[in-house]
C-alpha cells in the first residue's frame, strides 16, 4: 500500500504544469468485521477500500476531489489523470479562496507498526468459546488501517497500524447488560478471558432485582467510559475555534461569560498520548498537546488551516471540523479502588448513551444511563438501576459539583467504524459528582 | 456502470455456494458550500466497488473491494468463502435454510433536470444570492448555504439470475443563520438537510428556498428577543420538520426487527417493541397511521427492490393505531418467523445489508393546520429539530426544535426560544389528539442516520402531516 501510494503521489506530482501544487490524502483499510449476537456469528466479512483525496491548487484556487483507488497502479493513474484534468478545468472558475492555507514547510514521517495480528478467525472461536452459554453481543473489528499525505512540495507523511477492537456486552435481560472491551495490538486469550471474568461478575450483579429512581438530584459517579460521552457531544463544535468566534460552542460561558468549571478539571488534545496519526489531511503536522482547558479555564482552541487564514493564528493542525482525536483529562487524587467508598450512597454510572443539548449556548446537556449502571448505599453496590435520563450543564457537572477525580486513566480506543475505521481514543479518569440532574 | 460485470460474476461465483450475490455501487457526492461571502473548498467524492455474499452449507460470509477485475472479485469471493467456510455451523440463523430472492427489475428517480445538467455558474449564483440576504443585521455573526447533490447507481445480481438495475438522484439544500447578542446564541436553519429528495434542480420549484434566507435570518434575531418557552405539561403541535425526527426515533427504530432480535444491542441499543406486540399493541390513537412506502417519487429512499433483491411495497406498520408489521427484511423475518417488509439497505458496496427504515410516513388525516392550531387552548407549536437524545430501548426521549410558537386560545401568541419536550414513546403516541390534511404533509428526509456494526449512515425518508398531542411535557432553556 505505502508503495503504491508513493507511486501515485510522484505521479501527481509529474502532472502539476507551472506554479500548480497538488495536495493528496489516503484514508485506507484491510479489515475483517464479524457481528456477533447471542453468542453466534451473525455477519462475518472482509472490506478492503483505500480513499484518495487529491486537491488542486494554482494561486489562491483550489478544487478537491476524493476517489475510491482499485490497487492497480496503471488504473488508477488514469482515473487520477482524468480527474485532475475536470479539476483544472474546474479551477478558472472559482473565485479565490482567502481562507486557502497551504503547508510549504516540509516536515515527512513514518509510523509503520509491526503486524501482530493472529487470523481474525482464531479471534472469533476465542470469543465464541469464552462466551459459551452467555448472551453475548458485539463487533470485532480487524486488521490495517492507513493514512497517509504527500504534496508536490515533497512532503511524504505515511501512518500504518495494525489492531484490533473486539467491542462487546454480556445481556442481563432485555436493556441490562455489561458493557466491555478488549482492543490491542496482539491477541492476548489470557488478557481476553480475565475481561470475561470481569464482566461475568458484573452481570451477577444485574440478576439483582433493578431500581428506579424518581428524577431528581443524586450523588453520582461517572466512569471513564461515561465521561468520555459527554466529551465526545462537547467535542461537537466545542474545542475548535470556528465554534468559538461564532459563539456556537457549549463552552460560551467560558469564553464568554463569567463561568469556570472546577479547578481540579484539566483538559488537552493528547496527539503523543494517542494512537491517531500527528499529521492532517493539509499535511500540517499536529504538536503533540494541545491545552484546552487548564484548572477549569478555557485554554485553547483546535485551529484548522482554514481558520488559521480566516482568523490569523497559528493552526493546530485540526482536521477541518475541528474535531478532536486524542482527548485527555488530568488525573485526580481519588484511588479508583476507593470511588464506591467515596460515593458512599449513590448513583455509579458505567455508560451514558446518546447525549445530546437541551440548551447548547448554555452548555445544558441530556442524556441517558446505559449498560451497567448500579445503586450504591453505604459504599456498596446494592441494585442495578433502571435506565434514567439526565439533564444538567457542563458547569455544574464539571464545576461546581465535581467533588473529585480518580487517580487512574483510561485508554479508550474508538471502535468507531462510520465510513473506515477510526484512529481516535481518549485517556480518561473517573470523575465523582457531588449532585447530579434526574428528569426522567 | 462498469460493463462486463455480469460475465465476470458468471466467471468467478464459487461453484459451491448455495446462495452467491454481487453488489456494485457507484456513487458520486458533492457539496457545495458559501460561508460569510467565501466559497468553501468544493467537497466531491466519486466511490465505486463490490460486495460479494455467499451461503455456504450452514454458513455465510461477505467481501468488499474496489478492485472490479476479474481477479479482484475472484479474491473477494475467496474471502467471502472463507468466512462462510468459519461461519458453518457457528451462525445465529442457518442460512441453508433460508431462500433468497432472484429478482429482476430496475429502478430510477424520476428526475427534471439533472444535477449535471446545471452549469456551476447557475449553482454558484443561487448561493451568492442566498449568502446575500442572510446577514440582515449585525447580530447574524455567521451565515452560510451549501447544496449536496448525491447520484448513485447500484447493480445486483445472484447465481440464479437475478438482476437488478437502479439510479437514484438526489438533492438536500440547506443554510443557516447563527444570530449572537448579549451572551447568548441563537441560530435558524432549512432543516439541516430536512428537505433531502429524490429531485433535480426542479425541486427549487416546489420548494421556496430562493426566497427563504431573509425569513430564516429574521428568525434567528427573533429568537434574540424571543422569552423562553414555557414550562409545563401543554398540548404539542409538531411541524413536519419535527415530526420527522419524532417518527424516526420513536416508531422506526424501536419497529426495527433486528433490535427486537437483538443485534444492536452493542451498539444501536434494543426496542422496548417485542415480537408478540405486533397484531395487538396499541401504538397509539386511533388517528396514527404508519406506512413504509418507498414508492413515494421523490422522497429520499424510494427504490424498488431493497439490497437483498426483495420487491418493495407500501406497507401499513401501524393501522388505526394497532401496531401490525416490523421493519424487518428476508433475514430478518426468516429468524423471527414474521412477515415484515423490502428494507434491507446498505450505506454502500463497503458496509453489508442490513434492517433499515427506508421512507417511514405518517399518512395524512383531515384537519387543516389552522384547524389544529384553533383548536389549542394552550400549548405550543414546534418547528425543526436541534436536539435528539431517547434511551437504547427508544422509550424515554427527549427532543429539542429551533423555535417555538406559543399557542393561546387558539392563536399563535409570539415566538418562544429553546423549546423542548420529553416523553416515553410507548404513551406518547397515545396522546396523538390532531393528524394534519394532506396540505400540511411535507416530504422529507435525512441523509444521517446511523446504526449498525459495522457502523453505518444512510438515508432515510420519512412525510408527514403536522401532529397536534395532548398534555406533553414541555419545557424551555437554561
Amino acid at each position: 500500500m505505502q508503495q503504491h501510494f508513493n507511486d501515485l503521489a510522484d505521479f501527481l506530482t509529474s502532472q502539476m504544469k507551472g506554479d500548480e501544487v497538488c495536495t493528496s490524502f489516503l484514508t485506507a483499510e484491510d479489515s475483517d468485521f464479524v457481528r456477533i449476537n447471542h453468542g453466534q456469528i451473525r455477519q462475518p466479512g472482509f472490506v478492503s477500500q483505500a480513499n484518495l483525496q487529491v486537491r488542486l491548487i494554482q494561486g489562491n484556487r483550489q478544487s478537491a476531489v476524493t476517489v475510491g483507488l482499485v490497487g492497480d497502479l496503471e488504473a488508477d493513474k488514469a482515473q487520477l489523470k482524468s480527474q485532475l484534468n475536470d479539476l483544472r478545468a474546474l479551477l478558472p472558475h472559482l473565485p479565490e479562496d482567502p481562507h486557502l492555507l497551504i503547508n510549504e514547510d516540509i516536515q515527512s514521517s513514518e509510523v509503520i507498526e509491526d503486524n501482530h495480528l493472529i487470523d481474525t478467525a482464531d479471534m472469533v472461536d476465542n470469543i465464541l468459546t469464552e462466551s459459551s452459554g452467555l448472551d453475548c453481543v458485539g463487533i470485532l473489528a480487524s486488521g490495517s488501517n492507513y493514512r497517509a499525505f504527500a504534496n508536490s512540495l515533497g512532503q511524504r507523511n505515511w501512518f500504518a497500524s495494525h489492531n484490533f477492537n473486539w467491542d462487546w456486552s454480556l445481556v442481563h435481560s432485555v436493556d441490562k447488560a455489561v458493557k466491555s472491551g478488549y482492543a490491542g495490538k496482539k491477541w492476548d486469550a489470557n488478557a481476553f478471558a480475565g475481561k470475561m471474568t470481569d464482566a461475568k461478575a458484573q452481570l451477577k450483579l444485574l440478576a439483582c432485582p433493578s431500581k428506579t429512581l424518581k428524577p431528581g438530584s443524586i450523588r453520582a459517579y461517572l466512569s471513564p467510559v461515561a465521561l468520555s460521552e459527554i466529551l465526545s457531544l462537547l467535542s461537537w463544535s466545542g474545542f475548535g475555534l470556528a465554534s468559538h468566534k461564532n459563539k456556537t460552542t457549549p463552552l460560551l460561558g467560558l469564553l464568554e461569560g463569567d463561568q469556570r468549571l472546577s479547578e481540579k478539571f484539566s483538559l488537552v488534545e493528547d496527539i503523543a498520548g494517542g494512537v491517531a496519526p500527528d499529521f492532517q489531511s493539509d499535511g500540517f503536522r499536529r504538536p503533540s498537546q494541545v491545552s484546552l482547558i487548564e484548572n477549569g479555564a478555557l485554554s485553547g482552541a483546535l485551529v484548522s488551516p482554514r481558520s488559521a487564514k480566516e482568523f490569523d493564528v497559528q493552526t493546530t493542525g485540526a482536521n477541518g471540523g475541528e474535531s478532536p482525536d486524542s482527548l485527555s483529562v488530568t488525573g485526580g487524587d481519588l484511588p479508583t479502588e476507593d470511588v464506591l467508598k467515596a460515593l458512599d450512597t449513590g448513583v455509579w454510572i458505567g455508560n451514558l448513551w446518546y447525549l445530546n443539548y437541551s440548551d447548547r449556548a448554555a452548555g445544558r446537556m441530556t442524556g441517558m444511563t446505559r449498560f451497567a449502571t448500579f445503586w450504591v448505599e453505604n459504599g456498596e453496590i446494592v441494585a442495578p438501576l433502571n435506565v434514567m435520563r439526565f439533564d444538567d450543564t457542563i458547569h455544574r457537572m464539571l464545576g461546581s459539583e465535581l467533588e473529585a477525580i480518580t487517580v487512574e486513566q483510561e485508554l479508550l480506543l474508538s471502535a468507531s467504524s462510520y465510513y473506515n475505521r477510526s484512529t481516535a481514543s481518549s485517556n480518561l479518569p473517573g470523575v465523582l459528582l457531588k449532585d447530579f440532574a434526574f428528569t426522567l | 456502470m462498469p460493463h462486463q460485470l455480469q460475465q465476470k460474476f458468471n466467471a468467478t461465483c464459487p461453484a459451491k455456494a448455495t446462495f452467491a450475490s454481487l453488489r456494485y455501487v457507484e456513487e458520486t457526492t458533492e457539496v457545495i458550500g458559501m460561508r460569510r461571502g467565501v466559497l468553501e473548498p468544493i467537497d466531491k467524492t466519486i466511490d465505486r466497488g463490490v460486495m460479494v455474499t455467499v451461503f455456504v452449507n450452514g454458513g455465510m460470509g461477505y467481501a468488499a473491494t474496489a478492485d472490479l477485475s476479474e481477479a479482484g472479485i475472484r479474491r473477494a469471493f475467496a474471502k467471502a468463502m472463507d468466512w462462510a467456510r468459519c461461519s458453518e455451523g457457528k451462525m445465529v440463523f442457518d442460512p441453508s435454510t433460508l431462500e433468497m430472492p432472484h429478482s429482476k427489475g430496475t429502478y430510477a428517480s424520476s428526475v427534471g433536470r439533472k444535477w449535471s445538467d446545471v452549469s456551476f455558474g447557475e449553482k454558484l449564483e443561487l448561493l451568492k444570492h442566498i449568502d446575500k440576504e442572510l446577514p440582515i443585521d449585525k447580530r447574524i455573526i455567521d451565515w452560510s448555504a451549501s447544496l449536496m447533490s448525491v447520484r448513485t447507481e447500484s447493480l445486483y445480481l445472484t447465481n440464479e439470475g437475478g438482476e437488478i438495475h437502479q439510479s437514484w438522484e438526489m438533492l438536500a439544500p440547506d443554510m443557516l443563520a447563527v444570530a449572537h447578542h448579549d451572551g447568548q446564541t441563537q441560530k435558524r436553519s432549512f432543516g439541516s438537510r430536512g428537505i433531502s429528495q429524490q429531485t433535480g434542480w426542479e425541486v427549487f420549484d416546489r420548494i421556496d428556498y430562493k426566497d427563504s434566507a431573509p425569513r430564516v435570518a429574521s428568525e434567528a434575531i427573533q429568537l434574540l428577543e424571543a422569552p423562553d418557552c414555557p414550562t409545563g405539561k401543554m398540548d404539542l403541535i409538531l411541524m413536519p420538520d419535527q415530526m420527522m425526527l419524532q417518527i424516526h426515533e420513536s416508531i422506526g427504530h424501536p419497529l426495527e426487527l433486528d433490535r427486537i432480535l437483538g443485534d444492536e444491542r452493542n451498539y444501536a441499543g434494543t426496542s422496548f417493541v417485542t415480537q408478540d406486540m405486533f397484531g395487538s399493541y396499541q401504538y397509539g390513537s386511533e388517528l396514527l397511521n404508519v406506512t413504509f412506502d418507498p414508492a413515494v417519487p421523490e422522497e429520499f429512499a424510494s427504490y424498488a427492490f431493497d439490497d437483498n433483491g426483495t420487491p418493495a411495497k407500501k406497507t401499513y406498520l401501524i393501522k388505526d393505531g394497532m401496531l401490525e408489521k416490523p421493519l424487518g427484511a428476508a433475514i430478518s423475518q426468516h429468524r423471527a418467523k414474521m412477515a415484515g417488509v423490502a428494507n434491507s439497505r446498505a450505506c454502500s458496496w463497503n458496509r453489508p445489508p442490513m434492517d433499515r427504515m427506508a421512507n417511514l410516513n405518517i399518512e395524512p388525516g383531515s384537519q387543516s393546520l389552522d384547524e389544529l392550531v384553533s383548536s389549542v387552548e394552550n400549548g405550543v407549536l414546534m418547528h425543526t429539530n436541534t436536539s435528539w437524545s431517547i434511551d437504547d430501548s427508544r422509550n424515554k426521549f427527549q427532543f429539542g426544535c429551533e423555535m417555538g410558537e406559543v399557542i393561546e386560545n387558539g392563536e399563535r401568541k409570539g415566538i418562544v426560544k429553546n423549546p423542548n419536550y420529553r416523553g416515553v414513546s410507548a404513551t406518547f403516541w397515545r396522546a396523538l389528539k390532531g393528524v394534519g390534511n394532506r396540505q400540511s404533509l411535507e416530504v422529507l428526509g435525512t441523509p444521517y442516520c446511523g446504526k449498525g456494526e459495522p457502523n453505518q449512515v444512510i438515508r432515510v425518508g420519512h412525510a408527514s402531516p403536522a401532529c397536534l398531542f395532548g398534555n406533553i411535557d414541555v419545557f424551555g432553556g437554561a
